[in-house]
């Protein structure tokens, strides 16, 4: 269809004040977009919720972590009721007292709910001394009951300890490796990606064959090679270092994939009129990718970051479960589901798969999030 | 289109050259090596060993040369066919490894191809009823599944199956049927055993496959040629499968590619909740033992497994789509 050159009527043009209202910024709006999408939403309350809990989570459980109970050997969850000892529906809770008996018929301790002794379940009772945040040293627990009674929110392990109190002390590292490995793996597929993409020729084709060699590995078999190489925990090898190893070996393959959209973005901008025009006015290489491109590509980069948690996670959780992550005596979500890799002991005491719980819960906010991000962050959106 | 194939196969040769030198650095990574720890079982057991000895055993090994050789000894032996001795069993890794290898390639394709008769049966389903209940719940479906660590969902299913359905779930066969000869009974009861990896290995693969399929085609059906199709009075499912469908499949086969290392992965880590005879349990145990040959090994066909499987993907696109060609 040829354009038909139409004489345009002359409208006198009317000087109209610049009006400040509706002058929202690109970020602003994405804000907007962002807050009006209800899963989002939800998904970002409950990781909030989700990261207090899990770091006040020493307070929040009943018991200390480590605490071994040998009475409770894969004791079951503490049931809990309403009704008082004086037969009267309120709003004070109460547990039955738990006591062992041994099966004459199996030989195996089973544990009998005491019905007539009815212990009440009190906010902000003395426990077990702990270390809230590294420096607040208390004893106070938000619940639970008095001494030497205790309350298994959701029953014990294989030695007795609180899988409840675990959990949430799990989530401490299983809810940042995921965070501390995007944001190596960001790092890592920001440089890579941009200086591929800018410099082009063999940079170019050197990044580009290693994203390539590395995704040619199936990702756990290289994962679980990698952290294969990881020294065990000693005096010279703190936890923290494995902590930190394990989420470079995460971010290893993560950084691929951002590497590759970066520097098919970077690409597109070298010949758009604003990187010309800098590069024209004799910009530095360095000025041209920080200050032109980068904050281009910055929605890009954060969308991938969202997207790319729930990935974290979930490999952190499958080579802790492997033995190959987090190794005792650390906690994650993965370690503690290592407990649980026999049929035979989860059939007959199924809460010890509850920390999986957590792992669904936490990769479902993040989906949320991440999902919410993409829509806000994308310009083409309706 | 063939010159096409040549080259892929050439970068194929270069790249697998290169996964060789990382893969062998990463099995080098661990400290210390299976012959000292051997030493120190030695030592525990009976007492000092003879420097001779201990001379004798890395020799035999080849750990006593420098690194370009030892590198060179393996990759030159591997091209030939001959993988080394695996320490752990005593026995050449290719007798180990085959068989495995194998159940793991029938395991992958399996569940590719469940994955992908779900996902389109579902995606399809989901883009034509949108905003209905079902699909509402199939989104629900695609999020859960997507968020539910593999290893977790097979040990749900498995204590289901035994605490519901008095089902022993795990391994190939029933117990009854380990050493019985090969019967109509026996391939009932194989399959009894195959569904439930082939389903927990494609289960984040089909939500995911779902997602992009329901994109699609949701894309597709907003088309002006759709609607042409509709105007000249085709029949509803006609104008879904033969004229929407068709165009909504290509990033289906482009992703296929991706999607078999998730299923290899995958296939890694249920196996040893599963307890099937596949690569997963013996590479993770070698990997634990620093059986490196063993573990090398294995790497090794994963990742050509892998690579194959993109030639092939990139092929079949290249077919499906002629508008796709390659200079």
């Amino acid at each position: 269809m040829a354009e038909v050159a139409t004489p345009f009527p002359q409208v006198p043009v009317v000087e109209e004040p610049v009006s400040e209202v509706g002058q929202l910024s690109q970020w602003t709006l994405m804000r907007l977009r962002f807050a009006r999408n209800k899963l989002a939403m939800i998904g970002l309350f409950g990781l909030v919720f989700m990261y207090l809990l899990v770091f006040l989570g020493p307070f929040v459980a009943p018991n200390e972590y480590t605490n071994q109970n040998a009475d409770y050997i894969f004791g079951k969850p503490s049931q809990f009721t309403f009704i008082g000892p004086n037969g009267r529906l309120g709003i004070q809770p109460y547990i039955y007292q738990m006591t062992t008996k041994l099966d004459q018929a199996t030989f195996k301790f089973v544990f009998v709910e005491d019905k007539t002794k009815k212990l009440p379940v009190n906010f902000f009772v003395k426990g077990d001394p702990i270390v809230l945040l590294g420096f607040i040293h208390t004893d106070i627990h938000l619940f639970g009951v008095s001494l030497p009674q205790r309350v298994y929110l959701i029953g014990a392990d294989s030695i007795g300890r609180d899988i409840f109190a675990r959990t949430l002390v799990g989530g401490q590292i299983s809810m940042t490796v995921g965070l501390v490995g995007v944001a190596l793996s960001l790092i890592f597929g920001s440089v890579l990606g941009t200086m591929s993409g800018y410099f082009m020729g063999l940079t170019d084709d050197i990044i580009q064959r290693t994203v390539e060699v590395i995704s040619s590995f199936p990702t756990i078999p290289l994962w679980a090679a990698l952290a294969a190489a990881l020294p065990p925990v000693s005096v010279s090898f703190t936890a923290m270092d494995r902590y930190f190893l394990i989420t470079v070996v995460l971010s290893v393959v993560g950084w691929t994939g951002l590497a590759r959209q970066l520097r098919a973005k970077v690409m597109a901008y070298r010949s758009a009129d604003f990187c010309q025009a800098a590069l024209a006015a004799g910009s530095s290489d360095s000025r041209i990718i920080f200050v032109h491109m980068l904050p281009n590509a910055a929605s890009h980069i954060i969308v991938s970051a969202a997207l790319s948690i729930p990935y974290m996670i979930l490999g952190e959780t499958s080579l802790s479960f492997l033995g190959l992550g987090i190794l005792p005596p650390m906690v994650s979500w993965g370690a503690l589901l290592k407990d649980s890799q026999q049929v035979s002991v989860i059939v007959q005491h199924p809460w010890i798969m509850l920390p999986g719980a957590a792992v669904i819960i936490t990769v479902l906010f993040f989906s949320f999030v991440g999902d919410g991000v993409r829509d806000a962050m994308d310009p083409y959106s309706i | 289109m063939i010159n096409y194939i040549m080259r892929r196969l050439g970068y194929m040769v270069v790249t697998m050259v290169i996964v060789a030198v990382l893969g062998y650095i990463i099995m080098e990574l661990p400290p210390g090596s299976y012959v000292d720890a051997e030493i120190s079982r030695l030592r525990m057991a009976g007492g000092n060993l003879a420097p001779e000895q201990i001379k004798a055993m890395y020799q035999r090994y080849g750990l006593d040369k420098p690194q370009y050789v030892q590198f060179w000894l393996w990759i030159s032996h591997f091209v030939v066919g001959d993988f080394g001795q695996s320490y752990q069993y005593n026995m050449p890794v290719n007798q180990l490894i085959w068989g495995r290898l194998g159940l793991t390639l029938v395991f992958s394709i399996l569940t590719l191809i469940f994955s992908w008769v779900v996902a389109i049966a579902v995606g399809v389903y989901s883009a034509t009823h949108r905003y209905t209940i079902p699909d509402y719940l199939i989104t629900a479906g695609q999020f859960i599944g997507l968020a539910v660590p593999n290893f977790l969902l097979a040990l749900v299913l498995m204590v289901f199956a035994q605490n519901v359905f008095h089902m022993q779930v795990g391994g190939l066969f029933s117990s009854q049927y380990l050493n019985a000869p090969f019967s109509m009974g026996k391939f009932l009861d194989l399959l009894n055993h195959m569904w439930i990896p082939i389903v927990v290995i494609g289960a984040s693969g089909t939500a995911w496959l779902s997602r992009v399929m329901r994109a699609n085609l949701l894309d597709v059906l907003n088309m002006q040629y759709v609607q042409t199709a509709r105007a000249k009075g085709l029949k509803e499912s006609v104008v879904t499968w033969k004229h929407a469908f068709r165009n909504a499949i290509h990033p289906l086969i482009m992703v296929l590619g991706s999607s078999l290392p998730g299923i290899i992965s995958g296939e890694t880590i249920v196996a040893i909740v599963l307890n099937l005879p596949t690569t997963g349990p013996l590479y993770i145990n070698a990997l634990l033992q620093k059986d490196m040959y063993l573990a090398g090994a294995f790497l090794m066909f994963l990742a050509l497994a892998l690579l194959i499987g993109n030639l092939g993907a990139d092929i079949l696109l290249a077919w499906v789509d002629p508008r796709i060609r390659y200079e």
